[in-house]
């Protein structure tokens, strides 16, 4: 291996690293706050690539259609609350709100120029079509079990992947895809040449990262989130609702996966069910990071990415078995360090 | 009817089956079979044991795999020629190399708690499945074809009919194995694990222990289903010991009760036929290239456990009538049953527990400060003090829970330094809990049988056989005998979650007295008492006093304390502010001041 | 059982000049089979300290958590005219009942400010931004905790842990403010100053209801009180009046009932 193989395989590493280190800070952020391990937020990163990549060739992607089936069922449901507990007029016109945007974005797809319209748009479309599916996933699938033990949340949990991935090959279909790179230069570092959406992925990454630190020292709502991670008890005793807190990271969990598979698109080519295995390569890093340390976990995740791009020069064929096997000195070392009897959470 | 008449009609229609059903239903039960034999390893592990494992496809692979290297290569490393060709042989290895790889990585995942074990199990499943598709010697993605099929006793079992039956009689005979187990000494261990471990420990059960037995259990049967798999199908390849099966037999698992050993049959049930189904049907709505099922099974699946978090099975067991299901526990008095032997009580008056100068700090709280006290033999003593004192952290100190910062605790002449809470059970201290610890969905027998955990000594092979019964009858026996004498006589066979919170705390101190102990820890025994049960109580601690026992108790209630009790050590803010006599510290104008502070 | 043994139950011969803030009706709470709570009736006035004091194990924190809907319950719970079949937490914070639980349950890991911050969540999502006013008046009620402001919440003593509870409850501008087990493990100066308070509180306009293991101090700030026993209510009366009743002194003044001649001289 000389030194220009190194770096390139040093920014492939890198590129991945910082995209394992977004998804496992959505996952550390998941579970902290609602006790779930977000295992279909690979299925955003997929999702958000191959709407992506529809939206490119111009096709107006069926995606539409799930939220707005989905926009349909939590609307119900609102009206039911509504006949159940009385009518208020804020409550009705969110609902207004909620259906009206969903027949908007319907509108959006099917008429815009697709294929023509400045990618700054794509990318917002494709966020938009996606983001809102979270919240809507927690409302409908884990809003009614929040207090469940954790294995029923887990097995949900993966119940909700498994359908999410029969969903996206019926919407995206069983072909991969890829799309245009953010920008076509490239930058040249001494005698090697480093990709330009490389830059993009790390520079998107970083500022999310800086966005997601403001925003939980910052703002009262952030700090609310790290309440509910911190004392949930407590929390609720500000009124600081359970429902609010899962939306909200639900909301951040799938905008960064949608953004995470919209930045690695142009580089890599996604199937429908490609992302089981990207976000186990997420939770591998916050497996390192103890899944409660962030700045450990998105650590963790970098280096995932650089052994990953490494083991695939030296040894290809066993790239995932040494990226995998890489969890158990962690754990070892946790199971040696942590001595007392630890009791379950709850019956 | 008795459930034993069901089961037999059950064995009867399954032993009937391939005579009437066609071909492809076999092929169906065959499947149902050999899924249900993993899943009823998750069971154990899962819904007894309360740990979650993605690697059991693993398993079955290892026990696939295994048989297909070495029955089909045909050049085998000279140190294993001899196991070459005959599946008997190469099963012998299968579990072998099973019960290795279980025990290091059991060894590896199973102290962590929480996440840790499942998202461990999804790492190492996923390597081992990559590995088997990735090794030379096992054919690559394309995997190992011509497989012998298995002959026993001459019979070539080639058919699906034929090796039907083998699979059926190796699932009954695992399903009959685990009843008895969970029906045990080791059993009651198991079941501990799920919610109960520090009271365990503090019974004298080694968790660690349990977790491993149960994990190597789980283990074993995954690798025997995937040995009658390949011998089955005589061809093997990578996937269907991928991540995707792994997930569904925990499907399967939770769809059928993960709590009861019947739900995995259920569960690989209905999951089987389902899929079947769905495959039948969905691709004549949707169109013919994709997998919809999954769809719709995931869905189902969430309902399912909105609906009914524990499955199928309580659904089921809702329209079983109540006399049905009442089990009675005791095994049938044997002609000779043997009483346990007693421990011999230390001389009245000896020394039986001393703490000395002990200081436990928690950052910069210090909880106890400078704590010395001693117990002797059939004498109370009582440790009171207001709310937030740190009666608490002591009582920890002295259970061996926690480790003084400095200072030492002996326990009859011996440190406590660096011992388990499982060591001091053994050397003759028992407790209670402060916060009733108890499995709520046993029997009251079998809760009190926990504490009784080391005066047994019979195994995991004994129990799944059900060789120990003679142990066991005498287990339940002193078990029965400490409930009658603490009066709850009535209550055997109840749920002891259904007791009320007085009766629950009475039964921690029948499972205290059930480990034959020389000195009772208890942790406020009379709150939630009624008078009466409190005067109750009191005669039966005079009464242990009497016998030579040495009784440590923390307590809020003055009244019952004053009267009961020899010594009394009150504490405040971590230290100790009087020892004396009752009467002494009534009058003690320190502890007037402890008890009153707030007030003027 | 649920004998009303002092008979000035009578709302009228109650602080009668407070409007009914919390009205319980019927109350039963359930841990799966074992009911912890058994039908209690229980009323807090306006401008009223309302005590509940009775054994370990009675019922009180059970009773303080349904009332707030943190338990399911059956019954009723009237607060401030509303009708709540259902209680549910967030809804009764945003209403004005606090809570201050028996374990603080304070954020440990984020500072004592953004502890208090967090406590006017609720305010600040209706939109009501006046929070810094209260904010300084928490700070001046526990100069303490401005000291402290920027140190995170596990680092504080026990004492300044129930300061910063209280004020972090306060920060929400309850009025009513339900407590629990104050003065646990705090010493008797602190918790004669957080007594102190709670008589301040009141001429503020904030009711309390009070759930005390240290009976004699609760009884002496109290206005009215409950004695609590295996779920139910056991007697109720004027706080001065139980005080003196013999047989609180008997059963809940217990050790101190004997001496309390010895003391008084």
């Amino acid at each position: 291996m000389n030194f220009q193989i190194a770096v390139l395989l040093g920014q492939d590493g890198v590129t991945n690293g910082a995209i394992y280190a977004l998804l496992a800070l959505s996952i550390l952020l998941v579970f902290t706050v609602t006790r779930i391990l977000l295992i279909p937020l690979g299925e955003f990163v997929t999702y958000g690539a191959l709407t992506m990549a529809a939206i490119q060739s111009g096709e107006p992607t069926a995606l539409v259609w799930l939220l707005l089936a989905l926009m349909l069922i939590d609307c119900a449901l609102d009206l039911r609350l509504l006949v159940q507990n009385g009518f208020s007029a804020h409550r009705a016109r969110w609902i207004g709100l909620k259906l009206g945007y969903a027949v908007l974005m319907c509108v959006l797809i099917q008429t815009l120029p697709l294929a023509d319209i400045p990618m700054f748009a794509q990318v917002l479309l494709t966020l938009g079509l996606l983001v809102p599916l979270g919240p809507i996933i927690y409302r409908l699938f884990f809003q009614p079990i929040a207090s469940a033990s954790s294995l029923v949340l887990m097995i949900v949990s993966i119940a909700v992947h498994v359908a999410m991935v029969g969903i996206g090959l019926l919407l995206f279909g069983p072909e991969g895809a890829r799309t245009q790179p953010f920008s076509d230069t490239g930058f040249s570092l001494g005698p090697v040449m480093l990709k330009s959406q490389t830059l993009w992925v790390i520079l998107v990454s970083v500022a999310l990262i800086v966005m997601l630190f403001i925003a939980f020292e910052r703002t009262l709502y952030g700090k609310a989130l790290r309440a509910t991670a911190v004392n949930r008890m407590g929390a609720r005793l500000m009124g600081i609702s359970p429902v609010f807190a899962g939306k909200a990271t639900f909301a951040m969990a799938t905008f960064i996966g949608a953004m995470s598979g919209i930045l690695i698109a142009p580089i890599t080519t996604l199937y429908f069910d490609s992302g089981f295995i990207i976000s186990l390569k997420g939770f591998v890093g916050a497996i390192i990071g103890g899944l409660v340390s962030y700045p450990l976990a998105a650590a963790g995740a970098v280096v995932v990415g650089l052994i990953e791009a490494f083991s695939m020069f030296w040894a290809s064929s066993y790239k995932e078995i040494i990226v995998f096997t890489l969890i158990i000195p962690f754990l070892l070392w946790r199971s040696l360090t942590s001595h007392h009897v630890e009791e379950d959470e709850e019956e | 009817m008795k459930p034993r008449h069901l089961l037999i009609g059950f064995i009867v229609l399954l032993a009937f089956a391939p005579l009437v059903l066609p071909t492809f239903q076999i092929t169906l039960l065959n499947y149902i079979g050999l899924y249900a034999l993993v899943v009823l390893g998750l069971v154990l592990l899962t819904g007894v044991g309360g740990m979650t494992s993605f690697g059991q496809a693993a398993f079955v692979g290892l026990g696939s795999y295994t048989s297909a290297y070495l029955t089909t290569t045909e050049q085998l490393p000279t140190w294993l020629a001899w196991a070459s060709g005959s599946p008997w042989l190469s099963l012998l290895i299968g579990i072998l190399l099973t019960t290795l790889v279980a025990l290091i990585l059991g060894a590896l995942t199973l102290r962590l708690s929480g996440h840790y074990l499942p998202l461990g199990t999804i790492a190492w499943g996923i390597s081992l499945y990559y590995l088997f598709g990735t090794l030379e010697g096992l054919g690559g993605h394309t995997g190992v074809s011509d497989l012998p099929p298995i002959s026993l006793f001459g019979l070539v079992l080639d058919k699906g009919e034929e090796i039907y039956y083998l699979i059926w009689l190796v699932l009954l005979c695992a399903i009959f194995i685990t009843q008895n187990l969970l029906n045990s000494r080791e059993g009651r261990a198991i079941r501990a694990l799920k919610g109960g471990q520090l009271m365990a420990e503090s019974m004298g059960v080694n968790t660690f222990r349990s977790k491993l037995v149960v994990f190597l259990i789980s283990a074993l049967f995954a690798a025997l289903s995937g040995w009658l798999y390949a011998h089955t199908q005589r061809f093997v390849n990578p996937t269907p010991f991928g991540l995707s099966m792994a997930i569904d037999y925990l499907f399967m698992a939770l769809i059928g009760g993960v709590g009861s050993v019947w739900g995995a049959l259920i569960g690989a049930g209905v999951f089987t036929m389902l899929k079947q189904a769905l495959q039948d049907v969905l691709p004549h709505l949707l169109g013919s290239n994709g997998q919809y099922e999954t769809i719709v099974f995931g869905l189902l699946i969430v309902v399912l456990m909105q609906k009914s978090p524990g499955g199928i099975w309580p659904i089921l067991m809702r329209f079983v009538p109540a006399q049905l299901k009442r089990r009675r526990l005791l095994p049938e008095k044997p002609a000779t049953s043997t009483e346990l032997p007693h421990r011999t009580l230390p001389e009245h008056g000896q020394v039986i527990l001393e703490a000395r100068d002990v200081t436990r700090r928690f950052g910069g709280l210090v909880a106890n400060n400078n704590m010395s006290l001693k117990i002797h033999a059939g004498e109370i003593l009582a440790l009171i003090g207001p709310n937030g004192a740190g009666k608490s952290t002591m009582f920890n100190q002295l259970s061996a829970v926690d480790t003084p910062t400095s200072g030492e605790v002996l326990f009859r002449g011996e440190s406590l330094k660096g011992k388990s809470s499982r060591e001091v059970a053994k050397m003759g201290m028992s407790r209670t809990f402060q916060h009733v610890k108890l499995l709520p969905t046993m029997t009251v027998l079998e809760n009190v049988a926990i504490g009784a955990h080391l005066r047994g000594s019979k195994g995991v092979i004994s129990s799944a056989l059900h060789l120990e019964r003679l142990e066991e009858t005498s287990l339940l026996q002193e078990a029965e005998r400490q409930l009658k004498r603490v009066g709850l006589g009535d209550y055997l066979y109840e749920e002891a979650g259904s007791l009320a919170l007085g009766q629950q705390r009475i039964l921690e101190i029948a499972r205290a007295l059930c480990a034959d102990p020389c000195l009772l820890l208890l942790d406020e025994p009379a709150a939630g008492l009624r008078h009466k049960e409190k005067q109750a109580l009191a005669e039966l601690l005079s009464k242990l006093r009497g016998e030579g026992m040495a009784i440590l108790l923390v307590e809020h209630d003055m009244d019952f304390v004053m009267g009961l009790v020899d010594r009394i050590v009150v504490m405040e803010f971590g230290e100790k502010i009087a020892e004396g006599l009752p009467e002494e510290i009534q009058t003690n104008p320190a502890v007037l001041e402890a008890y009153l502070g707030g007030a003027d | 059982m649920n004998a009303t043994t002092t008979n000035t139950a009578n709302s009228n011969a109650r602080n009668s000049s407070g409007e009914l803030l919390l009205d319980v009706k019927q109350l039963h709470v359930s841990y799966g089979m074992v009911e912890a709570v058994t039908g209690i009736d229980l009323q807090v006035r306006e401008g009223q300290i309302v005590t509940v004091i009775g054994p370990n194990g009675a019922g009180k924190t059970t009773l303080l958590s349904a009332i707030i809907g943190m338990l399911k319950s059956k019954g009723d719970v009237h607060f401030d005219g509303n009708f709540y079949k259902v209680p549910d937490v967030e809804q009764m914070v945003g209403k004005g009942l606090g809570l201050v639980p028996e374990k603080r349950e304070l954020f440990t890991s984020m500072s004592v400010a953004d502890n208090l911050q967090l406590g006017a969540f609720q305010r600040y999502r209706r939109g009501d931004r006046g929070y810094e006013t209260t904010l300084s008046e928490v700070y001046s009620l526990f100069p303490r905790l401005w000291e402290r402001r920027k140190q995170l919440a596990g680092t504080l003593s026990g004492g300044e842990r129930q300061m910063l509870a209280i004020g972090r409850a306060l920060m929400g501008k309850p009025r009513l403010l339900m407590l629990d087990e104050p003065s646990l493990g705090l010493a008797p100066l602190i918790t004669r100053e957080i007594f102190r308070i709670f008589a301040d509180l009141r001429r503020q306009g904030v009711s309390i209801l009070l759930v005390e293991q240290n009976a004699r101090a609760a009884l002496k700030v109290a206005d009215y009180a409950y004695v609590l026993e295996g779920g139910q209510v056991a007697m109720q009366g004027e706080a001065a009046d139980l005080a003196n009743d013999p047989r609180v002194i008997e059963a809940y003044l217990g050790l101190a009932s004997k001496h309390q001649e010895l003391l008084s001289s």
